[in-house]
């Protein structure tokens, strides 16, 4: 009979929020900006690299003018057409610089200092002895290729460039160590992401639950870590729907243009080297390490949306968390370079850092025991951090009937408005 | 038991044999220095109803979050049907906080269940006498509709009935008439003597002295975070002595030295408290000098009186205070 009277385990307490708060998260429109938030990211990324790519493609000139005689000119646009293929983006575009075209007083100088035309530098003087007029760094940045044209435009016989054989290897220790920097810091970069997406979504939840007054009644009924223990899985249940329905929409883009994605990434992915751990592990350790990341932010942040009452307090609190997660997350995606140093061990001991930076060790070493360790010693962080949360949220947070505080308040305020 | 106070706890009602559902003492709670429950004592028996009454800020909140376990007592200690951490029985307990509160987009029906569930329903079995209470309370048409759809009055009914949804032996309701209309006030009495005619022990609080007085057999009365009464209203209301109102044809003579010295006189009527010794022999007296009785009346004292008693003058004008508020 005792099982009758006695209360909710704390895992069935927290199931019961949990299964409350997966499906009203999932069908409200929060999960739809959810799944679209990832993409503006994406969007806004594209969208700056193409303008700052264009912008930069206008600012940047690759053409050097000439100002020669007729004759050296041509011989160096035809030196520039021959050497140009072999040595690519070392040779520059000679074009002819139509204003000195017949013009024996053209003066080069004061034409670059008029900041007329668009020529990184103007090359006047003869083939023997060739003059390359422009800013210092342009000069310097010139001057061989310049050289080497003229030397091609003065031989007898044009340089012959012998064939050769190619021969390419998949990877060398350098390029695979390279990659597999890229990919940790490529999904440190998803893990934080999510994570701050998340765990923001969760303080939102807890701030409009304490909005909604509901929070005095689940503290009433059930124990608070496990109120915290519920929303905070159950919001980790929805990051994997989400993660599944991106998953599921880039598996069905990647099977539909695999070609094209080749094309415009110039990356074949098939054959990026895979992570140290090895890929399955390695999105298996993703997972985990992701769950445990969210888990942590989340109770952290949880416990500020139970200590805020209002949405600017919330904002308030929130803001050196996320502040700190973010140098959390720099420090960690720092230690990427320095495997072993004083530092990383620092990032993989203190419990926020910690995600990332085993993340990154696991494409970066193949080592599999620390992770258990770390998993380890992250759980038992979150733990603490729900203990913690869920006390002070009894402790500070439910301390007068606060509906009569107003009132009394109120009440006072009349009472000296009369008295005035 | 004997909690750290070393004052002994009892396992069944002083006043009669049945067993306690609650029982506190010397429930103390601080917040950030300030004692908001300096040494609340209580005792409620199985199957009363009960109320805390005392004016906002009074501590009556603080005091019911510690005996539903929300908070812990700084001191003291407290019993629910006998065991002293009440989370541990939260199937036998339904809980109605003063801020009413429930998630606007979930259907009534669900929202009853919701809280069902919270107290180890089934959600199937939730929804199922969910459905039986808003039939019984005639708002079977509202159960598919969402929270946000419904009246104030309507969700603070839904709210009511997923708190007894599982059919818990003790209801706590702080201020479970704030914010009614008086009919649904009456509905709510009705509901809570129904409760304790089932045998359901209920405890709520109230800063109007009516509610507490039609319906409650123990009282606490609360003010400043002290309790200082608790116990029977009957007992509260005998702490006054009875009022003895008099009304004479003449309005002098030899008889009115025979009136108790507190004796006050309003317009064509005496008051004064009725004496140790009955009134007879003041009949007499007054007969004897042909005072010219009109009428006699003995008046019982009410719980306002012993509130004012008890509690004070500046508790009693805080708590009309608080009436009004609400009033408004």
């Amino acid at each position: 009979m005792s099982h009758d009277i006695s209360r909710l385990s704390r895992l069935e307490a927290a199931w019961v929020i949990a299964r409350r708060d997966f499906i009203a998260v999932l069908f409200s429109r929060a999960f739809l900006f959810f799944l679209i938030g990832p993409l503006f990211p994406v969007i806004v990324g594209g969208l700056a690299g193409s303008i700052g790519g264009q912008v930069s493609r206008e600012a940047v000139t690759l053409e050097v003018g000439l100002a020669m005689s007729a004759q050296d000119n041509d011989a160096m646009i035809a030196a520039s057409e021959r050497i140009g293929p072999q040595l690519r983006g070392a040779i520059p575009v000679m074009r002819e610089v139509t204003e000195a075209t017949g013009d024996p007083a053209f003066d080069a100088r004061a034409f670059m200092e008029e900041r007329r035309g668009n020529y990184a530098a103007i090359v006047t003087g003869t083939l023997q002895s060739p003059e390359v007029v422009g800013t210092g760094p342009q000069v310097d940045r010139w001057t061989g290729p310049v050289r080497l044209m003229a030397a091609d435009a003065l031989a007898a016989t044009p340089l012959v460039f012998p064939s050769s054989t190619k021969t390419t290897v998949a990877s060398s220790a350098a390029s695979e160590r390279t990659n597999r920097i890229r990919t940790a810091q490529a999904a440190q970069m998803v893990m934080f992401l999510l994570t701050m997406l998340l765990a923001g979504m969760v303080l939102s939840n807890l701030a409009e639950e304490k909005g909604n007054k509901v929070i005095e009644i689940l503290a009433a009924a059930i124990p608070m870590d496990a109120v915290f223990m519920g929303k905070l899985f159950a919001m980790l249940g929805v990051s994997f729907v989400g993660i599944a329905v991106w998953g599921t929409i880039g598996w069905g883009f990647w099977a539909i243009a695999e070609d094209a994605i080749v094309t415009v990434t110039q990356t074949n992915f098939r054959e990026l080297p895979g992570p140290a751990v090895g890929w399955g592990m390695f999105l298996t350790l993703g997972v985990l390490y992701f769950s445990m990341a969210y888990l942590l932010l989340g109770a952290l942040f949880l416990t500020i949306g139970a200590m805020a009452s209002t949405v600017r307090e919330v904002q308030t609190l929130s803001m050196p968390v996320t502040m700190m997660q973010l140098m959390v997350f720099f420090v960690a995606a720092y230690t990427i370079t320095q495997p072993g140093s004083a530092l990383e061990m620092a990032a993989i001991a203190f419990p926020l850092s910690s995600p990332f930076a085993m993340l990154a060790r696991a494409a970066l070493d193949e080592a599999v025991w620390l992770h258990v360790a770390a998993l380890a010693w992250q759980a038992v962080w979150v733990i603490l951090l729900v203990k913690g949360g869920s006390l002070l949220f009894r402790k500070r947070v439910m301390k007068s009937g606060g509906a009569g505080m107003k009132k009394r308040r109120w009440s006072f305020g009349r009472k000296a408005s009369q008295a005035a | 038991m004997t909690p750290d106070n070393g004052r002994p706890l009892h396992t069944v009602a002083p006043s009669d044999n049945r067993p306690l559902a609650i029982e506190a003492r010397g429930l103390v709670k601080s917040f950030d220095g300030t004692k908001a429950v300096d040494g609340v004592d209580l005792s409620v028996p199985e199957g009363a109803i009960y109320g805390v009454l005392g004016p906002n800020g009074a501590g009556k909140t603080t005091t019911l979050r510690m005996l539903l376990g929300i908070i812990d007592p700084d001191e003291g200690v407290r019993m629910v049907f006998g065991h002293d951490r009440p989370h541990d029985i939260g199937r036998l307990i339904g809980y109605l906080p003063e801020e009413r509160g429930l998630y606007p987009a979930m259907k009534s029906i669900e929202a009853i269940a919701f809280m069902g569930a919270l107290r180890g329903l089934p959600l199937k079995e939730g929804r199922k006498r969910g459905m039986e209470l808003l039939e019984r309370h005639d708002l079977a048409h509202a159960a598919n509709r969402t929270i946000r759809q419904l009246s104030k009055g309507m969700a603070q009914t839904v709210q009511l009935l997923g708190t007894l949804v599982h059919r818990p032996r003790l209801v706590v309701l702080d201020e479970p008439f704030s914010g009614l209309d008086a009919i649904n006030q009456g509905k709510l009495e009705g509901m809570i003597r129904n409760l304790a005619e089932d045998g359901v022990t209920v405890i709520f609080s109230t800063h109007v002295i009516h509610h507490a007085e039609r319906l409650c057999e123990g009282v606490a009365i609360i003010a400043g975070g002290k309790v200082p009464y608790a116990g029977s209203v009957e007992t509260a209301r005998d702490r006054i002595p009875a009022q003895v109102r008099l009304e004479t044809r003449a309005r002098e003579g030899g008889w009115t030295s025979a009136l108790p010295e507190e004796t006050r006189r309003e317009g064509d009527f005496f008051y004064f408290p009725l004496p140790e010794t009955g009134v007879e022999p003041l009949l007499k007296t007054l007969i004897e000098g042909d005072a010219g009785i009109l009428s006699l009346s003995i008046e019982r004292a009410g719980l306002h009186d012993a509130f004012v008693a008890i509690a004070g003058e500046a508790a009693a004008r805080q708590l009309e205070a608080d009436n009004q508020e609400h009033g408004k």
